[in-house]
């Protein structure tokens, strides 16, 4: 068993991490997004887009919803694990259906389910090209930039299904919000 | 539009097992064959003091087994209560006496419950010296396992079954090693991460806080999969952006947890040297790999349920890069084999689609199962299923020249009874002993009402058949269901070994008796079909009444 342990328990992960640090040191690190020098997340992790007291903010494209610790903590992933009868689901989706419908100013029935739901891990960092393009007319007028222009961000951030029909087409959050704020200069 | 990515996405899938099937069945067959040695498995032998060249007995075997997994018990327990002394711990303290027990017991069993968060327990070094190590060789143990039963079958009154040090040896150093260091970086490459950086305090895009883990998740992630384990670095497995990144990476995800278990029967086919014996046994395991699948994701795209209805779509719980499809080819997947990883949440899953992957682990997991104990439990049911044959045309059953004798029945019966009692009594006792029901409905149950009880369920159910997923709403650190499910987790992987290395021991003795113009064809599609309907029979129907107590009512009440 010793001898097991030190092949496979130390060996074999000391070997990964030497390829992964020599060879793929970005992904070995977590993907991290660096702005100005700092490194300010992970383009693999979802990050809040809120003011101090958490109300969203408006400037921003907003991720799905979080199970995960207070929302988004990367120190303390996990799904709310609602079967779907429970009743706190419920009023949860019904709250946020009516937050966004007000926040985005939109008919609720246009809201799409993965803008309503808590992801499994709580750090899904995309959201549906249906979800962003919602968003598009609440940044822009923010930001006062023409919509075709937000719209444009979003279809170059747009992610197509793997191999053309792996998994869902999606759009990383953050690194839309980083484009975003690139165009202001 | 999403069904037919979905179709493409199993076409692809599919035709990677066909092209994975004789190559890779052949070389373990060669693996577990050979009779050389290599220089560094003559170094491990030396090291510890195995006489690689002496075979076994049934009995030889087994103790060896045990003794080889009390040690590994030990072994991550020990490690986890000096955990705040050792190297790498992160600052966290040592885990508790019944936690740490329970995670001993599941890491060793190939189970991989997690009856804890990781990120809030477990430091780097019992990750990789503890846990990571039981991955490979907990499904070393059960390819030997299988190995030794298909040498009962292809022997002639031979005392022995092979030798457990080697083909331990040979399984992790041969087979799942070097695989898993390719893995590894395959998934490197697709995002994974491994470091040793511990947490990271950033600052967001927007000014707030935020906490990066870190960690040496690659190598654990491949041999997570490979092993059919299941035990995630993160508490949100194989959902979590850092364990799996893209729709790319939970692909190759599933075929890593498929690859040997579903390769494993061209094994079987060539040492036994009937290559079409393998074929039934693959067909038996992918018709129900093919059935579920359409199922559960028929389900899940219907989307039925309160919630699920309100929302649009049941994407509870689920991650968007994946979407529907990816999760319930990985759902199905993980619960088909022992592995227990997942990339979604199946408690949230809608209440019929929820009962897929607990049927799938109530079958006995033999579609295709785990690394090894897919097979043999595949091969035990094909025994009834012989018997069952034999019954009906009134001879004397036999299987690959082999009579089935009063004594391999009564050990194939045990086998398939030892799980139904650890589930069924393990659940009846949660809920009828007063003191018991008041820690699981007080503490331990999250969603309430009938998805309660399947959460309870799901539990033993996954525990006993060594698979590790999880209804996770479910609280289980707790004194009971700590202990309890660690029982039903040693009970549930050691009892069938032993029956099953048992069985080895008398069916290696026998002579073969040559095949006659009555013997049943075992490679044909009636004996496919016949099969099929015995696992179903004797497995899923056990658990039909506690089934509509929980998943049926919630799904159609």
């Amino acid at each position: 068993m010793l001898v097991f342990t030190v092949a496979l328990g130390v060996v074999y992960p000391l070997v990964v991490l030497g390829i992964g640090q020599l060879a793929l040191p970005a992904q070995a690190n977590g993907s991290t997004v660096t702005h100005n020098g700092a490194v300010l997340g992970s383009a693999l992790i979802a990050q809040p887009f809120t003011s101090a007291d958490g109300a969203p903010l408006a400037t921003y494209f907003q991720p799905r919803p979080s199970a995960a610790g207070d929302g988004y903590d990367g120190g303390a992933s996990t799904g709310s694990n609602y079967g779907p009868e429970n009743t706190d689901l419920i009023s949860a989706i019904e709250g946020r259906k009516a937050a966004i419908a007000d926040f985005e100013q939109v008919d609720p029935a246009t809201i799409p389910a993965d803008a309503l739901t808590a992801s499994a891990s709580g750090l899904d960092p995309h959201i549906s090209e249906a979800y962003a393009m919602l968003q598009v007319p609440r940044v822009a007028r923010e930001r006062s930039l023409p919509e075709s222009t937000v719209e444009d961000m979003v279809k170059s951030v747009l992610q197509q299904r793997d191999l053309g029909f792996l998994g869902e087409p999606s759009v990383n959050v953050l690194q839309l919000n980083l484009d975003l704020d690139a165009t202001e200069g | 539009m999403e069904i037919f990515f979905g179709i493409l996405q199993f076409l692809l899938l599919a035709l990677i097992l066909v092209v994975l099937y004789r190559p890779l069945g052949d070389y373990m067959a060669r693996i577990y064959t050979a009779t050389t040695h290599l220089r560094v498995e003559r170094l491990f032998y030396r090291l510890t003091g195995v006489a690689e060249d002496t075979e076994q007995s049934w009995r030889a075997y087994l103790r060896s087994v045990l003794w080889f997994s009390a040690m590994g018990v030990l072994l991550v327990y020990v490690l986890q209560r000096f955990q705040s002394v050792l190297p790498y711990s992160l600052g966290l303290p040592a885990v508790p006496e019944g936690l740490a027990f329970n995670t001993a017991v599941s890491f060793v069993t190939n189970t991989n419950w997690q009856s804890y968060s990781p990120e809030l327990t477990l430091g780097y070094t019992v990750q990789l010296a503890g846990l990571a190590v039981q991955n490979f060789v907990s499904a070393a143990v059960g390819i030997a396992v299988a190995v030794a039963l298909i040498r009962g079958f292809a022997r002639k009154g031979s005392g022995t079954i092979g030798n457990f040090w080697v083909d331990l040896t040979r399984g992790t150093l041969r087979l799942l090693l070097p695989v898993a260091l390719v893995s590894a970086v395959v998934l490197l490459a697709g995002g994974v991460i491994q470091n040793l950086n511990g947490f990271t305090e950033v600052t967001t895009l927007s000014g707030g806080t935020q906490t990066l883990p870190g960690g040496p998740v690659a190598s654990q992630e491949a041999i997570k999969l490979l092993g059919t384990n299941g035990g995630g670095f993160f508490n949100t497995n194989s959902s979590h952006p850092f364990e799996n990144p893209t729709a790319w990476t939970s692909f190759f995800q599933v075929v890593l947890m498929l690859m040997i278990p579903f390769s494993l029967p061209r094994t079987f086919g060539r040492m036994v040297g009937d290559k079409k014996q393998g074929y039934a046994i693959a067909a038996v395991m992918a018709t129900f790999y093919v059935a579920s699948l359409l199922i559960l994701s028929g389900l899940e795209l219907a989307g039925n349920g309160t919630a699920t209805a309100l929302a649009g779509g049941a994407m509870e719980g689920k991650e968007q890069r994946f979407g529907i499809l990816g999760s319930t080819l990985f759902g199905t997947t993980s619960t088909l084999t022992s592995t227990g990883a997942v990339n979604s949440m199946h408690d949230s899953y809608t209440a019929l689609g929820g009962m897929l992957p607990m049927l799938n682990m109530m079958l006995g997991e033999v579609a295709p199962g785990g690394v090894g104990s897919g097979l043999y439990g595949m091969l035990v049911l094909a025994i009834i299923a012989v018997f069952v044959a034999g019954l009906l045309v009134g001879r004397t059953p036999e299987y690959l020249g082999k009579k089935i004798n009063p004594r391999e029945i009564k050990l194939a019966s045990l086998y398939i009874l030892v799980v139904p009692v650890l589930i069924l009594g393990g659940t009846a006792l949660s809920f009828a002993i007063p003191a018991l029901a008041e820690s699981v409905t007080g503490t331990s149950i999250w969603n309430p009402g009938n998805h309660g009880l399947s959460e309870v369920l799901y539990a033993f159910t996954s525990a006993a058949n060594n698979n590790g997923s999880a209804f996770a709403g479910l609280t289980a650190n707790t004194p009971w269901l700590n202990t309890a499910l660690g029982v039903a987790m040693l009970l549930g992987r050691f009892i069938p070994i032993a029956l099953v290395l048992a069985l080895a021991g008398s069916l290696a003795a026998q002579e073969k008796i040559p095949e006659t113009a009555g013997t049943l064809r075992t490679h044909k599609p009636l004996f496919v079909g016949l099969l099929v309907g015995v696992t179903l029979i004797v497995t899923a129907l056990t658990y039909f009444p506690v089934l509509t107590l929980g998943p049926l009512a919630e799904g159609l009440l």
